[in-house]
């Protein structure tokens, strides 16, 4: 990384750091509202395998995704000790089930790059990489990750 | 120019043209009184004055030719025939485009402008269109400080002032004119006090003195003259300007008698400065107001915002309330301790409260019903129609949240009616009908419930065509036998669209099922007939509020779920020889002699295997006007009102389910949606599958 | 301050006079109609009337009518404010006993120097 200190290379972002399927991903902290404990939702009807349910935060009917699931990876074996990420995307409020909530992560903007080497048809979902301490972690692109229900079944 | 101050044009602006609207339409039907005349002029009128504030000159200008002719019938000049009141109409419409467009900052002028600038500058024919050109620069208002064409070189005026008894009536000042021109240069003023009577002859309200004034100024003349503008007829006013003997040098000459005076002293010899009723003219009582024949109630305008973050915070109370009860119930306390009865009070508190804020909330379906008006008049113009509107009980109130949600969706039903509904006038006059097709439009309330009705005289549904259509585009199989009631109802089908005449205007790439997906997501219902030569009807019932729901509390496959009480006619426990079996593992129930189609609800949802009927209860449901069903579900646990919670926002549309609520305990359960859960009941008899159903609501949010 | 009683039945020119007058450092008092422009009237000392003329239940002309003919403070500076520009209406207007017009849509500074100028605060 160039060390030239400009204002581009100064702007700091800030990123939780999460587990989810085995694999670590982030997501923009200002996108996090707050990270409660699992208890189980309300299943909808006819609903992708990724969409667990709906659950209330106080008062507000939201959906819950799988986050493994919804990434291709296996079916999260829920326990209580698992947590729910409450998430914008865009208007919509959404729980997201990952393994663990590890750490928050302050990197320049310059070292999150995209992802050229990535393929498959969910490279949609990670918007970007961020290479730390020889560890890659996948940026999640919430708009993706959390689809409408209609989007999430096409 | 602020935004906020645009908000309040803008708002205000709908509000004149929904009275202009409202006037029209009385004036149409004949039910006109002379005030409604004046009423509509003042609404365009007002927005033309307003606009001009906002510099919109296109607003301005069309307002003009609109008022213009609408002035022209105010004074009888203009009889306002049936073609008149149709361009009346069309340039209210073409006025609210102009306004939308003005909003929305957009430039694009309504189609429909040009030609109705014509016709209306037309009909004004005689009248002064041109006369009155329109600044939208502000105007100057005759004492203009600005002196772009004055010489450099000083002149001098010599001015003779006599007020009027009438220029001191008005309110005038001759101090004030003075200082005024004392803007422009240097003054200096003589009072002639030759005129007054002897002190006990005085009038107080005559005028006697006059004044004779030098203005040494850059000014010209048209500006000295222009400070006496407001005043020209209420006085005798001379002015000359004076040959220039040298600077500095002011002839004071022809003064005889003439007394000096500052300005500032003026006011003191003033007669009219004298506070005391005069004894000629006795005291006039303050004027009081004209009463008013119906005075309007106050009203209180208030951000939406505020109101709805008080309903949620309702919503909350009650929710919390229903916790509370619970815990309450739960603890097992003796009822001496009476807190199950204070628990209950709280609960009744709720709801009033609940009931009350929701009020602020409701309103007429007066602004939607006269959207329709235009829509009506629109859609005889492009089918070549003729279509007269009746509307009834526009003042029904309704969640303000159905008002706008209704917008879309009676749109369709509206156009659709007048499209494949009314027929041509010839057609129409062929089978003895009217030449001009009648179409009802109603809102009331009925039994909790708010009720809208769209009714045409038209051919009726085309009940061959519609089941063509429905086979080729694969929704029932080619043998199926359906009631004209089911052969209908195949309108709400996703996917269904009488193809065989789509039309720029009903055929719009929107079918009546998404017509009806708007109104399920409004927690409503449509219902249609049909006969024959005679005419289609539509019916919608909509909840009052879209906030609470009576709701049963069921239990499907161990979740509990809301069916909406409103739906319900009966809950029967049956016994197994209450069923018949039709084969391949269909039954239905039946109730007295009557046949009703069993729904086994969680199977429906896909939540789990069938319920055996002989352990279910069952729920019988109204499906249309005249149809039931009857839900098979495995519990009843309780009967309450329950906060209705949208899932569309953060969720989207689930088939079946209508919104979600959240219970005592705080979980989540669903609403059913008892209508599309026997569509999609009935899909997976008729189709063994339910594939297609699903595809279409996917589309439908 | 110099009081200036704005009577008005648009909500926008009320809030557009308003903000005018008040950004000059008068005080003001808004009335929907004429009927209740001239109920306000009675009921305190204005320096200033400015009305409207197309207006329901009473209109300019009859505000300043009934002004006129009152016994207090009959002789208020009263400013017609109105989009019509012709001279019948200014001529009538002042029969009825305006001081003066303004034309819709107005220049703000215009407004305040022709308020104090009919006011005699200049």
């Amino acid at each position: 990384m160039n060390m030239q200190t400009d204002a581009r290379t100064e702007e700091q972002a800030e990123f939780i750091s999460l587990m989810a399927g085995g694999q670590g991903y982030c997501i923009e902290v200002t996108k996090v509202r707050e990270i409660r404990r699992w208890s189980p939702v309300t299943t909808l009807p006819h609903a992708p395998d990724c969409l667990l349910g709906v659950m209330n935060l106080r008062g507000a009917v939201i959906p819950v995704l799988d986050l493994a699931l919804r990434l291709g990876l296996d079916r999260t074996a829920l326990t209580a000790r698992h947590v729910v990420l409450i998430v914008s995307a865009g208007e919509r409020t959404v729980g997201l089930l990952v393994d663990s909530v590890s750490d928050i992560l302050r990197v320049p903007r310059t070292a999150i790059q995209g992802t050229p080497t990535l393929s498959g048809a969910d490279m949609r979902l990670i918007q970007g990489m961020i290479a730390l301490n020889g560890e890659a972690l996948r940026v999640l692109n919430m708009q993706a990750v959390a689809p409408t229900m209609a989007e999430v079944a096409a | 120019m602020t935004d906020e101050l645009r908000d309040t044009f803008f708002a205000e602006s709908e509000d004149l043209l929904a009275a202009m609207g409202e006037g029209l339409a009385a004036m149409s039907d004949g039910t006109a009184e002379t005030e409604t005349m004046h009423a509509v002029f003042r609404a365009v009128h007002s927005i033309k004055g307003a606009a001009g504030a906002f510099a919109l000159s296109d607003v301005v200008s069309f307002a003009h030719s609109f008022e213009t002719v609408l002035d022209a019938i105010r004074s009888d000049r203009l009889v306002p025939d049936a073609d008149v009141m149709r361009l009346l109409q069309r340039s209210g419409d073409i006025l609210a485009d102009l306004l939308e467009a003005a909003r929305d900052g957009r430039s694009d002028p309504p189609e429909a402008l040009g030609a109705i600038l014509e016709a209306l500058e037309e009909l004004a024919g005689g009248e002064d269109l041109a006369e009155e050109d329109f600044v939208f620069e502000p105007m100057g208002l005759g004492m203009s400080f600005l002196a772009d064409d004055a010489p450099a070189q000083p002149k001098l005026f010599r001015l003779h002032f006599r007020p009027s008894r009438q220029f001191f009536h008005n309110g005038h000042e001759p101090a004030n004119l003075f200082a005024a021109l004392s803007d422009l240069g240097e003054v200096t003023v003589a009072c002639d006090t030759t005129g007054l009577p002897r002190l006990e002859v005085i009038d107080l309200e005559e005028s006697y003195l006059a004044w004779s004034l030098t203005l040494e100024t850059e000014a010209g003349e048209d500006q000295v003259r222009d400070v006496f503008a407001f005043v020209e007829d209420l006085c005798d006013l001379e002015v000359e300007e004076m040959p220039r003997f040298a600077m500095g040098i002011l002839p004071l000459i022809d003064l005889p008698e003439a007394t000096d005076t500052a300005a500032e002293d003026v006011p003191a010899e003033e007669p009219q400065a004298a506070p005391a009723p005069t004894p000629t003219t006795p005291p006039v009582s303050v004027p009081t107001p004209p009463t008013v024949k119906e005075a309007p109630r106050p009203t209180l305008r208030v951000d939406l915002d505020r109101v709805d973050r008080l309903i949620n915070s309702v919503g909350e109370l009650i929710i919390n309330q229903a916790v509370i009860a619970q815990k309450v119930a739960e603890a097992g306390l003796p009822p001496s301790s009476g807190l199950a009865a204070q628990v209950e009070d709280l609960s009744l508190l709720a709801r009033d409260i609940q009931e009350g804020v929701m009020l602020i909330r409701a309103q007429p379906v007066k602004p939607l019903f006269q959207r329709m008006a235009r829509v009506v008049r629109e859609a005889a113009d492009a089918t070549g129609k003729q279509v007269d509107l009746v509307t009834e009980g526009e003042d029904t109130e309704v969640d303000r949240t159905v008002v706008e949600g209704l917008a879309d969706p009676l749109t369709h039903m509206v156009r659709n009616a007048i499209d494949h509904g009314i027929e041509s006038p010839d057609d129409r006059i062929a089978t003895g009908k009217a030449s001009a097709g009648r179409l009802l439009l109603t809102a009331s309330h009925v039994s909790g419930n708010v009720r809208i009705v769209i009714k045409d005289d038209g051919a009726g549904l085309n009940r061959e065509r519609i089941q063509a259509t429905a086979v080729r585009k694969g929704l029932i199989p080619a043998d199926a036998v359906l009631s004209d009631s089911e052969i209908d109802n195949l309108l709400f089908l996703p996917g269904f669209s009488t193809a065989a005449s789509v039309t720029s205007l009903s055929g719009r790439g929107v079918g009546m099922d998404v017509a009806r997906t708007a109104i399920t997501a409004l927690g409503g219902r449509i219902s249609i007939t049909s006969r024959p030569g005679e005419g289609t009807t539509f019916i919608i019932s909509l909840p009052l509020t879209l906030a609470v729901l009576d709701g049963l509390i069921v239990a499907v496959a161990d979740q509990p779920m809301i069916v909406p009480a409103a739906a319900v006619l009966e809950t029967i426990r049956p016994s197994s020889r209450d069923f018949l079996d039709l084969g391949q593992g269909e039954r239905v129930l039946n109730l007295r002699g009557t046949h009703v189609p069993i729904v086994d609800v969680a199977s429906v949802l896909g939540y789990g295997p069938v319920v055996d009927p002989s352990q279910a209860i069952v729920v019988l449901v109204r499906t249309g006007e005249d149809t039931r069903a009857a839900l098979a579900i495995s519990g009843i646990s309780d009967k309450r009102q329950v906060v209705i919670k949208s899932l569309r926002g953060n969720v989207g549309t689930v088939p079946g389910i209508s919104a979600a609520t959240i219970l005592g305990d705080g979980k989540v359960a669903l609403i059913l949606d008892p209508d599309t859960l026997v569509g999609m009941a009935a899909r997976r008899r008729d189709l063994h599958s339910i594939t297609t159903f699903e595809a279409g609501h996917e589309h439908a949010d | 301050m110099i009081s200036v009683l704005a009577i008005d039945d648009s909500r926008t020119i009320r809030e557009l006079l308003r903000r005018a007058l008040e950004t000059a450092g008068m005080q003001v008092t808004t009335a929907d109609d004429g009927v209740l422009g001239v109920s306000a009237f009675a009921g305190e000392a204005f320096d200033a009337v400015i009305t409207d003329i197309n207006m329901p239940n009473m209109d300019g002309f009859g505000v300043i009518e009934a002004i006129r003919a009152g016994d207090r403070n009959k002789r208020v500076p009263i400013l017609v404010l109105t989009t019509e520009t012709g001279p019948e209406l200014r001529a009538r207007a002042r029969t009825a006993g305006a001081t003066g017009w303004l034309t819709k849509p107005f220049d703000e500074t215009a407004l305040v120097s022709t308020l104090k100028r009919v006011t005699g605060t200049i």
